[in-house]
């Protein structure tokens, strides 16, 4: 049973949930201030330790290799905020690219009916995983490991039962390669540096959900059934297809992501994509996300995911001993959160 | 983004298969009929059903274990052997498997060493069960301590240095070698040899399991160090990536590589990769099974207590052109 319960504002005082904020206020309320402070904090350092790295050319790299990540980070924070998790992204991400290869390689059609066929599957594997959710009630981290390993052994052997090799044949030569390609790997010229079309996909991705999430009904939701369920549906939100939804969305990115890996390497290796998961998990958590949901935003995924690009390329372009990656990237998530929690702290007692 | 309609996603599954017969791609997919048959065809052993286990530390997906396999079922066919697969990349788990082998009193073992400490409990109950084991790929050093009679693989430095040699006949100096599984000891041995033969090596870990990963970090070396000469990828699809990537980064370093699969062969016809390492997978599969039923036969063992070495073998474009047909068929 939901009770409503209302307090009288302060007599004689403005009532303060509708006064007007400062704009830093409102700028350090944002979830993803946090991550922002990081970028910069990185940029700058990366700037001055390796002056290569401010190349336009490598930019481009930089940018190339967050949106590899940013693009899953969309979906993934948009899932986050609703209060799930997915753990089948990464290999989720492989299924979609090896269906569409095996089919349209094996009956040799044209890959734009593989292509189709892919975004059926990826579709299917999110609603899947968000149907199962709702009728079980586990939690979604339960869910999506069985997932990610059922995923993880069909890719394996679905593409060794067709294919007869552990990676799919290569498709480059078939009909409609070359325009599946030049929309979902091919390079745009700006200024004399090609730029991924990958980088341009994200940063649509990432503005499209922004607004979902800040101007709909549905970002309403996505907030409301990630903040507390029972509440959510109390007031009258769809929490069943808004979940289910959100699933369906991470699935959409996961194509998305699936066929720029087809059409940019011809081939797909079944095995590719296992700890990926955990990148897109990172990237949002970093921009911001709780991850008990509830609260985050697309954008910060985005900059959690170029955090991720700049550290990985910009320990290349210093030239430093890279045996110890995995333990920047470890300092920096723990770093990360712990500035986003004091910064929501603050931005939440100076209200 | 949240509004995506079920019904609508399952309509088009429903229309895929129709669109499907209206486009067929007119070349490109999968070739009519496979051809001749791939176990070898022939006559088969007329020796006693055996049953022999072949046991790797293959992590799932790699092309590479694929002809090893393809090797090994060749061997089997035609000596009358019943094999089983299995693998696990996990020292612990892959000798629980060698537990399980015992276990079903298989008649050999053939296994790979990649961490001989982890297997030498899991081979003493082999050996007391009266099991002979060969092991293969990695384990040169080990394999008689644990108790194998038999080794075939190539030694990895061996390799490396074969590589480094080739390198220096022609001409290059700064070579840039690609790791895409850090602290895998084979691959590290790989680079070390190389580096042995070219003092002026550099390494570049990149990360395995995502190919974009893999060419952003490539070009990102490129274009910081551009007097690189070379770069060197230690597995078939990860050269592929390379070659990608040094296109993106417009480098114009050579491209060599270890291992092989068509594609691969391919390129070095065409010239885009100037050679590659092999250390011929499908005869270690092969020897491995075959050496178990020559011991099963006459009590045979191979290689005096010796590593038989099936690598390094240089594949440049002169050897690919005699072998693309092989590399077609999935055994080179």
């Amino acid at each position: 049973m939901a009770t409503t319960t209302t307090t009288a504002p302060a007599a004689g005082s403005k009532d303060e949930r509708v006064a007007e904020k400062s704009l830093l206020a409102k700028l350090l309320g944002r979830p993803e201030i946090g991550a922002l402070v990081g970028a910069i904090a990185l940029f700058t350092f990366f700037a001055i330790v390796a002056p290569v790295f401010l190349a336009p050319s490598s930019m481009a790299t930089v940018l190339y290799g967050a949106s590899t990540i940013g693009i899953m980070a969309v979906g993934v924070s948009l899932l986050m905020i609703g209060g799930e998790f997915d753990l089948s992204t990464g290999v989720a991400v492989i299924s979609s690219a090896l269906s569409a290869s095996l089919l349209s390689w094996y009956f040799g059609m044209n890959v734009w009916v593989g292509i189709i066929f892919a975004l059926g599957v990826s579709l299917l594997i999110g609603f899947i995983n968000g149907w199962i959710l709702i009728r079980t009630q586990l939690p979604s981290f339960i869910v999506t490991l069985a997932s990610f390993l059922m995923l993880t052994g069909l890719n394996l052997g679905l593409t060794r039962a067709i294919g007869g090799s552990v990676s799919s044949p290569s498709i480059s030569q078939m009909d409609g390669f070359a325009s599946a390609k030049a929309i979902f790997a091919s390079s745009v010229t700006i200024g004399g540096i090609d730029v991924k079309v990958t980088v341009f996909i994200w940063l649509a991705m990432v503005v499209i959900a922004s607004w979902v999430l800040m101007r709909t009904k549905i970002g309403n939701w996505i907030f409301a059934v990630g903040g507390d369920e029972k509440a959510a549906r109390a007031v009258g939100v769809p929490v069943v297809r808004t979940k289910i939804g959100l699933f369906m969305a991470v699935g959409f990115c996961g194509w998305v992501l699936g066929m720029h890996n087809l059409f940019a390497f011809d081939t797909v290796q079944s095995g590719e994509g296992i700890g990926n998961e955990f990148l897109y998990i990172i990237a949002a958590v970093i921009g911001g996300c709780l991850l008990t949901g509830g609260y985050g935003s697309a954008i910060g995924g985005a900059i959690g995911a170029f955090i991720f690009g700049m550290a990985n390329k910009g320990i290349v372009y210093a030239e430093w001993n890279p045996d110890w990656f995995k333990f920047f990237l470890g300092l920096m998530l723990l770093l990360a959160t712990v500035v986003n929690i004091i910064v929501k702290k603050r931005a939440e007692s100076s209200k | 983004m949240g509004k995506i309609n079920w019904r609508r996603a399952a309509v088009a599954l429903a229309i895929v298969p129709a669109l499907g017969l209206a486009a067929c791609s007119s070349e490109g997919g999968r070739a009519p009929a496979a051809g001749s048959d791939s176990n070898g065809g022939g006559e088969v052993a007329s020796t006693e059903r055996i049953k022999v286990a072949l046991i790797t530390h293959a992590a799932p997906g790699d092309t590479f274990w694929d002809i090893v396999r393809k090797g090994a079922e060749e061997a089997a066919a035609k000596d009358n052997i019943e094999l089983q697969y299995l693998s696990d990349p996990d020292g612990g788990r892959q000798s629980q498997l060698v537990e399980q082998a015992v276990d079903q009193g298989v008649d050999g073992i053939a296994l790979t060493l990649a961490k001989p400490d982890a297997m030498s409990g899991a081979l003493q109950k082999a050996a007391a069960a009266g099991i002979p084991v060969v092991s293969l790929n990695a384990g040169e050093n080990d394999f008689l301590d644990v108790g194998a009679f038999a080794h075939f693989g190539s030694d990895e430095e061996l390799a490396g240095q074969a590589a480094g040699e080739k390198m220096e006949e022609l001409g290059y100096s700064k070579p840039v070698c690609v790791i895409q599984e850090q602290g895998h000891v084979g691959l590290e041995a790989r680079c070390a040899g190389v580096k042995e033969i070219v003092p002026d090596t550099e390494v570049l870990y990149v990360q395995g399991t995502d190919m974009t990963q893999v060419e952003s970090t490539v070009t990102a070396k490129l274009q910081a160090s551009r007097d690189v000469d070379v770069v060197i990828g230690l597995g078939a699809p990860f050269t592929m990536t390379i070659l990608k990537a040094k296109e993106t980064a417009n480098s114009d370093a050579a491209v060599a590589s270890f291992d092989m699969n068509q594609q691969l062969v391919d390129e070095i016809v065409a010239e885009n990769i100037i050679f590659t390492v092999d250390q011929q997978p499908w005869l270690q599969g092969y020897l491995a099974v075959d050496s178990l039923w020559q011991n099963k036969r006459g009590g045979f063992t191979i290689g005096g207590g010796q590593a038989t070495l099936t690598g390094p073998a240089i594949v440049d474009k002169e050897v690919a052109e005699n072998i693309a047909e092989f590399a077609q068929e999935g055994i080179r």
